[in-house]
């Protein structure tokens, strides 16, 4: 037998190519192309009264310099971006254009784009285009966005973009009866995805071909492929877009078109040449995408037990100066708020509001680590004010597991019914407390303070919808000579791709893992995909790849026993020999199934030779190909589930607070996590790790500093704080596995699940420290020490 | 980010250096390590005509330590300086600072006479030149000049240096045997600019009481003045410390001037500064490990606190 590799910690195939410096990324491709640099607003808000750009065209090596009139000649590339997910939520749907016409509504926006021999000179031309403004009123912040004294967009009042709001049951009923109510303002600032290479694209138009040949730092090429030829008026076969290697994505390369592929792709088709533009850092902060504000206020009912009887939450999200992501991240916040706990009363509003600002499009979590911070945040307040256990709050809430399939009883950002497929939260939160040490805490708080040292525990807990469809599909060759060709059509980030899914075809063929190579994000190989997303990718190309290696290995054995004069039903694969079972003398190699599955005419090779009309038997009664067959041991398949499979998890974090400077440190982090069988039990941790960094940045270090123009101070990482080895502690991880029932693997997503609770795990340490309530996250050393101060103020205000 | 155009000179030696930096005048800049000047050239904050660069110049990269200080040539990087024993043992300070100088792979480049020349209020190496009463040595055409610390820094920023002069190097001076050192700072991550930094040195009587207590800070004034505490903290023992509290923060309180920023609020770092000088008091009086680098188990332990 083979021994199988799913479910076995098999080291990352990409990792010897990766970090030996063999990747290829998107600026080690067309070193000969033009470079493209953009001219881009300084101001947040203004009118465009005048563009001169003849200093730039005078610059030497300049090619083109393009403003809004010249993408009239491409396509629709004029016209506004499209807005991607419309929803019913959504009142006023603004988009940009590729280039702006007008008007500009933040800081970076695209206005000029400069073509030249290259990136030096493009903005060396750049820098000498001269824009007249008219500067307007900028709106900051979800505040001054819901006061409306300016508004973004004449054309949406009240710089609402869209109003949700969903009921179950009778939530304010059920908080005027309960015993206990509480009211929280929270809030939560913008962080960012901050890949370590930022987007970019190469466009090249081979006239020859007549086609347009793109390579993309993208988390989808197939929707960037039907983007750029909706907008540059081509065919669909006459795009193509490939993701090379990709530093890094955790949601920023999903949302297409950009202003920078439309322009850049429009030019590459009217200059027939090649061109490239790598966005810089200083682009990626000001031009890219945001996430995370929100402003919330909940009202809560609760009885002596803690038990939630109703639950009221209003929540303003701010979503940048355009929406052409749709309302997904505050429908995720909204739908994901009752985490593990029954809510039968339950109340959401959100409002989405414009701002002078970057757009928000998804953020690794995508709204989930604001519902968890509400939740949670909710959770610790309602346990404060009766003195009891905050695990204890907890677990009276939890949905048990007998009660699965759990109804959520809302409609997900997929469109489709929200339920609980599996899980077990008491064995999960029994786990946590284990791991931690929850209930000897107060030994070791006391022991602590003994020393002079301050600490606090905290945890947090929640459910993540991963894996939602419609579909991504696999296919599969076997060639002659052994080698198994896996494809599939999302694309790969750092996850593990390459390895996670040779694992599963490895499996299910009976071959080596070695055996098997991954393609993804390549349109050529596989035109239909949805994208990388949502922790979807172990769950949906996972799946669709099982499937297809069971087609493949099916029709192998038809072959196979057609050859050996056998039932299919005797016979297996190991490693990559089909024999029959009990008698594996009897058996044929897997390269020359595959030479059977392909008669042919011609015998280029030894292999072709044994393949040719002419090579062997024939059977005059038969077709060379049989009727619904097709040559070549390959094949394809699609999966589709019928709804999200819900992952969930559970976090404590264990902080020290510096009683002189503040300073806030993480001693320890624990993470109980479930996302069913672990395909690769290293890559789940090393997902839940980097999750946790990011978390932890989100926590304590990063926000996204804008001053009251629409200025982001601190656009650089000499400003912008992602933590550093250094600051993120050792993470600890334990598992449950409980399977979902809606995929063939049985698998739930894993991907996002170390940032979700993060924010709402330390800010329940830092309040358990300090016994001041945290209601603002991320939290820094200067924050702490002025909450210290004003609430010492408010306790005793005669020392003031 | 790319440089706008400039022209790019590498001089052999010293001499030619000069020459170059006369003829071309204030559109001229110094190369050293780059990791200061690169960022802005690449952020396009400057853009100069000319780049002199001056890491292939000969004789420049030497650490000497002499009875009146510690001699640091223009290209020694702050990693040299800071595995340099003798050099440590002449000035404790120099690698209780150094290590809180940014990464090891900034410090391989980066010089520690380019940091001073780049005299930036938050660069720890002005602030220990300034305590030790050091001087930087300028280079021209026309001769030499020996420029005091204490009035080599003249705005944030902004030194003495004229656009034709080469700092060629940096001299720390020495105390007299005896002194306790100490730097401590506190920074949002590890390696990251201070948010507040204490540079300390302090003399013990007989009978260990405080008899002579100075000290320079980083992030926290705008060029780095030496604070004199004597006056403060004189004849004070371990024990009379904390009695002490109230007049050394009106004492170093009074002497900081720092400002709100999107790290943290001048209130803030004021109070960063006094609650550093009083650990370092604390620690330096009672002759212990006046490192302040907690964060760092894997290091040797110095023995950095002479008495
Ligand atoms: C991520 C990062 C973190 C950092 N953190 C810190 C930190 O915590 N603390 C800190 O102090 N520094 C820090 N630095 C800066 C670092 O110490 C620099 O190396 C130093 O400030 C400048 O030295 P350099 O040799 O790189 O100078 P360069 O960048 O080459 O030059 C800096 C300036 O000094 C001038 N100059 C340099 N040498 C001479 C000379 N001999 N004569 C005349 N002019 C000269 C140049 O013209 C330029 O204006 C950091 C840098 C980075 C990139």
């Amino acid at each position: 037998m083979s021994t199988r590799s799913v479910g076995a910690p098999v080291q990352r195939r990409e990792d010897p190519r990766l970090v030996r410096g063999d990747g290829r990324y998107l600026d080690d491709l067309g070193h000969d192309a033009l470079a493209a640099a953009f001219v881009r607003s300084p101001h947040a808000h203004a009118r465009i009264v005048d563009i001169d750009v003849t200093g730039a065209i005078d610059v030497d090596g300049v090619v083109a310099v393009w403003t809004w009139e010249d993408l009239q000649a491409t396509g629709t590339a004029a016209d506004p971006l499209p807005m991607l997910l419309p929803h019913p939520s959504i009142e006023h749907p603004v988009t940009t254009y590729a280039l702006a016409r007008e008007r500009v509504h933040h800081v970076g926006q695209a206005i000029v784009m400069v073509v030249a021999r290259d990136r030096y000179v493009a903005e060396d031309a750049a820098q000498r285009v001269r824009v007249h403004y008219d500067v307007l009123p900028a709106v900051v912040g979800v505040e001054a966005a819901r006061a409306a004294e300016h508004l973004v967009h004449e054309e949406a009042p009240g710089n609402v973009g869209a109003y949700f709001e969903q009921h179950l049951g009778d939530a304010p009923g059920r908080i005027a009866a309960a015993p206990h109510v509480l009211e929280l303002d929270l809030d939560i600032e913008r962080s960012a995805c901050m890949p370590m290479e930022g987007k970019g694209i190469l466009a090249r138009w081979d006239a020859e071909e007549h086609r347009l040949k793109v390579h993309a730092s993208t988390q989808t090429s197939t929707g960037l492929r039907a983007a750029l030829a909706a907008k540059l008026g081509l065919s669909l076969s006459a795009v193509e877009v490939v993701a090379p290697d990709v530093g890094g994505g955790f949601g920023v390369k999903i949302n297409h078109p950009w202003p920078e592929d439309v322009a850049v792709a429009a030019a590459a088709m009217r200059l027939r040449a090649t061109v490239k533009w790598v966005e810089d850092r200083r682009e990626h902060f000001i031009s890219s995408a945001h996430e995370r504000q929100q402003l919330q206020h909940v009202r809560v009912g609760f009885d002596d037990d803690g038990r939630i009887l109703g639950l009221e939450v209003q929540l303003w999200h701010d979503h940048g100066a355009y929406l052409p992501y749709g309302v997904i991240v505050p429908l995720n916040t909204a739908t994901h708020i009752p985490g593990p706990y029954r809510m039968r009363n339950f109340s959401v509003t959100f409002t989405s509001l414009y701002t002078n600002t970057v757009i928000v499009t998804p953020y690794r979590g995508a709204g989930r680590p604001q519902a968890a911070y509400l939740m949670e945040r909710t959770m610790d307040a309602v346990a404060r004010t009766l003195g009891k256990d905050r695990a204890q709050v907890r677990a009276v809430n939890f949905v048990q597991p007998e009660e699965m399939p759990w109804d959520l009883g809302m409609v997900l950002q997929d469109g489709r019914m929200g339920v609980y497929d599996s899980g077990d939260f008491p064995a999960s939160l029994d786990k946590l407390k284990a791991l931690v040490g929850w209930d000897d805490f107060e030994a070791y708080r006391a022991q602590a303070r003994a020393e002079g040292r301050q600490v606090g525990i905290g945890m947090a807990c929640y459910v993540e919808g991963t894996g939602a469809g419609p579909y991504e599909g696999g296919h599969i060759e076997i060639e002659t000579g052994g080698r198994v060709n896996v494809s599939t059509g999302l694309t790969t980030q750092g996850q593990g791709h390459q390895t996670v899914f040779a694992q599963i075809v490895a499996d299910e063929l009976g071959v080596k893992v070695e055996d098997v190579h991954v393609t993804t994000g390549d349109t050529r190989r596989m035109a239909y995909s949805v994208g990388t997303w949502g922790s979807r990718g172990a769950v949906m190309s996972g799946n669709a790849l099982l499937l297809t290696a069971r087609k493949v290995k099916e029709r192998a054995l038809q072959i196979a026993a057609d050859a050996l004069e056998a039932n299919p039903d005797d016979l297996e694969i190991v490693d990559g020999i089909v024999q029959v079972k009990g008698a594996p003398t009897t058996q044929i190699p897997l390269p020359m199934v595959a030479v059977l599955a392909n008669p042919l005419r011609y015998a280029f090779d030894e292999t072709a030779r044994a393949a040719t009309q002419f090579g062997g038997k024939v059977d005059e009664s038969k077709p060379p190909v049989a009727d619904a067959e097709h040559p070549g041991l390959e094949d394809s398949e699609f999966f589709s589930p019928v709804r999200t499979t819900f992952a969930n998890g559970m976090h404590a974090a264990v902080v020290e607070t510096d009683p002189d400077t503040a300073e806030i440190t993480v001693l320890r982090y624990c993470v109980v996590h479930d996302c069913g069988p672990m395909l690769n039990p290293m890559i789940v941790e090393g997902q839940v790790h980097g999750g946790v960094a990011q978390g932890i940045g989100g926590a304590l270090y990063e926000r996204l500093a804008y001053d009251g123009d629409g200025q982001l101070l601190n656009a650089s990482f000499m400003d912008f704080l992602m933590p550093f080895a250094t600051e993120v502690p050792h993470i600890e991880t334990d598992h449950l596995e409980t399977p979902s029932p809606l995929n063939p693997l049985g698998i739930k997503g894993a991907g996002e699940a170390g940032t979700i609770p993060t924010s709402a795990a330390i800010a329940a340490a830092v309040e358990d420290a300090e016994g001041i309530p945290i209601t603002r996250m991320p939290i820094s050393p200067t924050d702490l020490w002025r909450l210290r101060r004003e609430h010492a103020a408010d306790h005793h205000p005669e020392e003031k | 980010m790319k440089p706008a155009p400039f022209v790019y000179h590498a001089p052999a030696d010293v001499q030619e250096t000069l020459e170059l930096l006369a003829e071309l005048g204030p559109e001229a800049k110094v190369l050293a390590g780059g990791q200061s000047l690169v960022p802005v050239l690449n952020m396009r904050l400057a853009s100069p005509a000319h780049l002199v660069d001056i890491n292939r110049v000969a004789g420049l990269d030497e650490v000497t330590v002499e009875p009146g200080g510690v001699r640091v040539g223009a290209l020694v990087r702050h990693a040299h300086l800071l595995s340099h024993s003798a050099a440590r043992t002449a000035q404790p300070l120099l690698r209780q600072a150094l290590r809180w100088v940014a990464h090891p792979v900034i410090r391989n480049r980066g010089t520690t006479v380019g940091s001073i020349v780049h005299a930036d209020p938050a660069g720890e190496m002005p602030a220990v030149l300034a305590l030790t009463d050091g001087h930087v040595l300028l280079r021209s055409v026309h001769g030499d000049r020996e420029v005091p610390a204490s009035s080599f820094f003249v705005g944030p920023m902004e030194c003495c240096a004229t656009a034709d002069e080469l700092a060629v190097e940096a001299v720390f001076g020495r105390f007299p045997p005896g002194t306790r050192t100490g730097f401590s700072e506190i920074a949002r991550r590890h390696g990251d600019y201070a948010l507040a930094g204490v540079a300390l040195a302090l003399r013990l009587g007989d009978d260990g009481s405080v008899t002579s207590a100075r000290a320079s800070f980083v992030s926290l004034t705008e060029v780095p003045d030496v604070l004199d505490l004597t006056d403060a903290v004189a004849g004070a023992t371990a024990a009379d410390l904390p009695g002490l509290a109230g007049r050394v923060e009106e004492v170093v309180g009074g002497h900081v001037d720092p400002v709100d920023d999107i790290h943290a609020s001048a209130d803030y770092r004021r109070h960063l500064a006094v609650v550093q000088t009083h650990r370092l008091l604390d620690r330096l009086t009672a002759g212990e490990d006046a490192d302040g680098t907690v964060r760092l188990p894997d290091a040797p332990t110095d023995q950095e606190v002479t008495a």
